[in-house]
């Protein structure tokens, strides 16, 4: 039976339609393994009694007809849910309680899914490591000292140690992407605006974007398929049409013209890295792809202008944490000032503090022209050189990320060689782009790498194929040795 | 001060001074809900009970622009003949109170949603255009209330969200009388308009005064000083007053005036230092990233403008043609929409100048007596209009009028019911009335005689006899004219 919950999300939705298995018995299985992986210290929340409660519920009127049937479903911890601690990784939230559900999980709930759990993340998604948690840092299960990446780190490790069959994150420079790549698993940033903002807790808003983080393309397209939706909650929502991803899904990619961009080779990446590009290149050239090479000018200014934007609008967004009206207070101080003080000093870690006083320098008056505002038009060229260059091309092929997964500790005192870590999906984001990172081999070390394709606006479909076919013929398989248990 | 010359100057040691006025007045738009969320925006309720997640700063929540406020600053901006802009921008104003849940205002910025614009004012001195500099929209915040415990501040987030108004002048005002004039002037135009009550004890207008003073006939303008929230017309003068006196003698005395903002003391009647120009906050202004930049149709504008109702200085120009009123008149009657409605339908049944003349004495002499708003009058404007008629074709004096006026205001009835019923009738039938003073000269003979002697003082006498006798119902004229007629014969 538990080889059950090794099985990709599609093929588990196979069997509950089959009636091969109850959503209950599923739950339990799930519930089970995540009982016994704690040292992963991916869940921050458990909620099994209610699990429990809903897949019974299920089993007694199963509604078959819907994407995600009764399956168990544990997500980043940054999706405020009704009755459910939502704690954004950070103490200031440790204990809040939301009374309203986010429109992306109330998404999925509709679609048949039921909640499993909170999964832990950097503070406020702030991190490439998972290490910045208030809850304490995640393990990659692919081996005990290595981080799973961030922010989405409980996500990627809750989903490749199969505690959960299929999550969802939330990606402002690359924190499902980046895990995804770290941890052997498939990772999806919609088009800014596809998936609704309302009720995730808010890094940066103009960046900030849920998406799927999955064990294949195909899981991957069912859950994009139940996350995404027009709300007129969110002002930044794209009114469109849904579209059937995972019925739309093939394998025929020929003819489809595929980018190589030149910035993307940066100084000092390892070899192996160059490699898995190289056959990545090769495979889609097989598959008849047409590989150009393409050259995105402002590639090199998007992390600076990454580390700006993103800084500012956190320091604005997390204003709203000051201890007046929800979340953590501290006890002390003789007045307001002093109650504020106290209450940030003590309720945020160091990186989010790093952070709120970047953002809040970069908008201060005599700084916001030379930093903001030149970050706001560099953003602007970014943007051009990928509009530019999909005249000329489909999707856009680089790996995901210039390392794999590194070691606990290795960069927790130099956030700089952190912030590298993002430099081939920031761009993505600023541009507010689709992207996927899929898994395409392993280093020496026998640690995932990705490499992550990335499309035009609104081209989800398109990059989801050339990611399916890639998959089917790359031959990749994660080696996780479920050591911990 | 001179009724046909401006002369508002504070006098110093050696130099008389000009002060130099602008206003950023806070107007609340009329409408159901926030600017940015759905939550009602009645004054008065119970505290904490018109909150959504939105207005307390949730983790997660989003502003969703409320379509209605942008129509309601649309039709403002038309109302101030400003020009309407097709892009404008939500910014953010970052700072931290307990009574600002976001942690943050949404506000705008470097692009209004209304840019230049004029109001005319109509002076003593003459008519008199202030630039308006802008308008933009912004968040109400929360109200923080420290007098109810003596430890604790509570907070009350009703008003947290609401949508603000920001109209701000040029630096085109000269005295509290002008700033008098245009705070009216604003509220008529809005209330007009019906995109701001203009209630002024519900906070619902409000203003920052920016008060400088320079020597008269100096083209630079002085060192301002801002005078933070003020939130009636006797306040902003009183405190401009005090403010430009303070000023002038820090000048007198060789010093300098610092810019800073001052915060107004209505028990003492003086303006203090709030904080100076170094300690004045950086608001670290942003765009808003949840809300896109606001795109208004040219369609949008000009569907509006052809809704908007006919403004008080088109009015006015109207009620001088059309009614033949002077300027003063026009201008009272335009005043209050509701006063133009109900002098119109006067006017409509009955003499117009009259009509203005009875409605500016008699009728608001009483409604202010009894703290009334026109449209809460006792005379209806159509028993109002028979009341003027009847004084018109001389069928009551003036004077039996002002009785009439009485019992109508008493019991809300129809002034002929009560000229008929109380038998109040002009005596206007000149058999009748030759027949009263025939009977008055015979009795008294010998004023007859002195009065033909040369003594013509006594024609008064006469004529009061003839009251006396008609009870006061005589047609004045008439018995003047019979009188004459027959001391004559």
């Amino acid at each position: 039976m538990s080889e059950i919950i090794k099985k990709n999300l599609s093929e588990i939705i196979d069997l509950i339609k089959k009636k091969e298995i109850k959503s209950e018995e599923l739950a339990n299985l799930y519930i089970d393994k995540v009982n016994k992986s704690k040292k992963l210290n991916s869940y921050i929340t458990t909620c099994f009694e209610h699990t429990i409660q809903k897949s019974k519920e299920f089993d007694k009127k199963p509604n078959l007809n819907s994407l995600l049937p009764g399956v168990p479903l544990a997500v980043k911890d940054l999706f405020c849910t009704n009755g459910f601690k939502t704690t954004a990784g950070s103490k200031m939230l440790e204990n809040f309680i939301p009374q309203y559900e986010s429109t992306v999980t109330e998404n999925l709930w509709k679609e048949g899914a039921i909640l499993l759990g909170k999964l832990n993340c950097d503070e406020y998604a702030m991190g490439s490591s998972n290490e910045t948690s208030y809850f304490g840092n995640v393990i990659n299960p692919i081996a005990r000292d290595t981080v799973p990446g961030g922010s989405s780190g409980g996500s990627a490790s809750a989903l490749a140690a199969d505690l959960t069959p299929a999550t969802i994150g939330t990606d402002t420079g690359g924190s499902i992407r980046q895990p995804a790549s770290f941890t052997g698993t498939v990772g999806l940033k919609p088009t800014y605006g596809l998936c609704s903002r309302w009720g995730i807790v808010a890094f940066a808003s103009s960046l900030d974007q849920a998406g799927p983080m999955t064990k294949s393309v195909k899981d991957c397209s069912i859950m994009l398929e139940a996350m995404v939706g027009f709300d007129n909650k969110d002002s930044t929502s794209i009114e469109k049409k849904k579209e059937n991803y995972s019925k739309n899904l093939k394998t025929d990619i020929k003819g489809l013209k595929i980018g190589i961009p030149k910035e993307y080779r940066v100084e000092n990446m390892p070899k192996e890295i160059d490699e898995l590009w190289n056959k990545g290149k090769n495979i889609l050239k097989d598959l008849g792809a047409d590989i150009i090479d393409i050259s995105l000018p402002h590639t090199k200014y998007a992390l600076p202008t990454y580390y700006i934007v993103a800084p500012a609008e956190a320091s604005s967004n997390l204003a709203r944490y000051d201890g007046v009206k929800y979340g953590y207070r501290s006890s002390k101080g003789n007045d307001l000032i002093e109650m504020y003080e106290n209450t940030r000093s003590e309720g945020f870690g160091d990186e989010v503090k790093r952070r709120i006083l970047i953002g809040t320098y970069v908008l201060s008056s005599g700084y916001y022209d030379a930093y903001y505002l030149k970050a706001q038009k560099v953003r602007q060229l970014i943007k051009k050189d990928f509009d530019e260059n999909f005249g000329k091309v489909d999707a856009i092929l680089t790996p995901s990320t210039p390392s794999s997964a590194f070691k606990i500790g290795e960069k927790t005192n130099d956030p700089i060689s952190m912030y590298l870590n993002d430099i081939f999906t920031v761009p993505v984001n600023l541009a507010g782009l689709p992207a996927i990172s899929v898994p395409a081999g392993l280093d020496k070390k026998g640690y995932p790498l990705g490499l992550q394709l990335i499309g035009k606006t609104l081209d989800e479909q398109n990059i989801l194929n050339v990611a399916y076919a890639f998959e089917k013929n790359c031959n990749f398989k994660n080696e996780i040795k479920n050591w911990w248990l | 001060m001179s009724k046909n010359k401006f002369d508002y100057f504070i006098k110093g040691e050696k130099n008389n001074y000009e002060v130099i006025i602008g206003l950023e007045v806070h107007a609340q738009v009329s409408s159901n809900s926030k600017l940015f969320s759905g939550s009602a925006t009645k004054f008065g309720a119970e505290p904490n009970s018109q909150v959504s997640l939105i207005d307390s700063a949730f983790p997660g929540m989003l502003p969703v622009i409320n379509k209605e406020c942008i129509k309601q600053a649309i039709r403002t901006g038309l109302g101030l003949n400003a020009k309407i802009n097709n892009n404008s921008v939500f910014d953010r104003k970052n700072y931290f109170y307990a009574d600002l849940p976001q942690g943050y205002q949404i506000s705008q910025y470097k692009n209004p949603i209304v840019g230049e614009g004029k109001v005319l004012l109509d002076m003593p001195y003459g008519s008199k255009e202030i630039g308006i500099e802008r308008l933009h929209l912004e968040q109400d915040a929360g109200k923080s209330i420290h007098d109810m415990d003596p430890s604790s501040t509570y907070v009350d987030l009703n008003r947290s969200g609401i949508a603000l108004m920001e109209i701000v002048s040029k630096p085109d005002l000269r005295s509290p009388e002008e700033v008098n004039a245009y705070i009216k002037k604003l509220r008529t135009i809005m209330r007009y308009l019906e995109t701001c009550d203009g209630n002024m004890q519900e906070g619902s207008l409000r203003a920052d005064v920016n008060v400088s003073v320079r020597q008269v006939g100096d083209k630079n303008f002085g060192t301002r000083c801002e005078i933070k929230n003020v939130n009636s017309i006797k306040f902003m003068q009183m405190a401009i007053e005090y403010e430009a006196n303070r000023q002038v003698e820090l000048l007198d005395e060789g010093k300098k005036i610092e810019q800073e903002t001052r915060l107004f003391d209505t028990k003492k009647n003086e303006t203090r230092s709030m904080r100076s120009k170094e300690d004045a906050h950086d608001y670290r202004y942003f765009p808003d990233p949840d809300l896109l930049p606001l795109k208004i149709e040219q369609k949008l504008i000009d569907d509006l403008k052809k809704t908007l109702p006919e403004l008080p200085d088109n009015k006015k120009e109207r009620f001088m043609s059309d009614y033949g009123l002077n300027s003063y008149e026009a201008n009272v009657l335009v005043s209050e929409k509701e006063i133009s409605n109900y002098y119109e339908e006067v006017a409509k049944l009955s003499d117009k100048k009259l009509a203005a003349t009875w409605m500016m004495g008699d009728l608001f002499a009483m409604l202010n007596d009894k703290g009334l708003n026109i449209s809460k009058s006792p005379i209806s404007a159509k028993n109002f209009a028979e009341l003027v008629q009847s004084i018109k074709s001389g069928e009551i004096s003036g004077r039996i009028a002002k009785e009439v006026f009485e019992l109508m205001v008493e019991s809300g009835d129809n002034p002929k019911k009560i000229i008929e019923s109380k038998g109040m009738k002009q005596q206007s039938d000149p058999n009748e009335l030759e027949k009263i003073i025939n009977e008055i000269l015979t009795k008294n003979k010998d004023k007859v005689d002195q009065y033909k002697s040369g003594k013509e003082k006594l024609f008064g006498f006469f004529v009061g006899q003839v009251m006396k006798q008609s009870g006061g119902k005589a047609n004045p004229q008439l018995t003047n004219d019979i009188l004459k007629k027959l001391l004559k014969g």
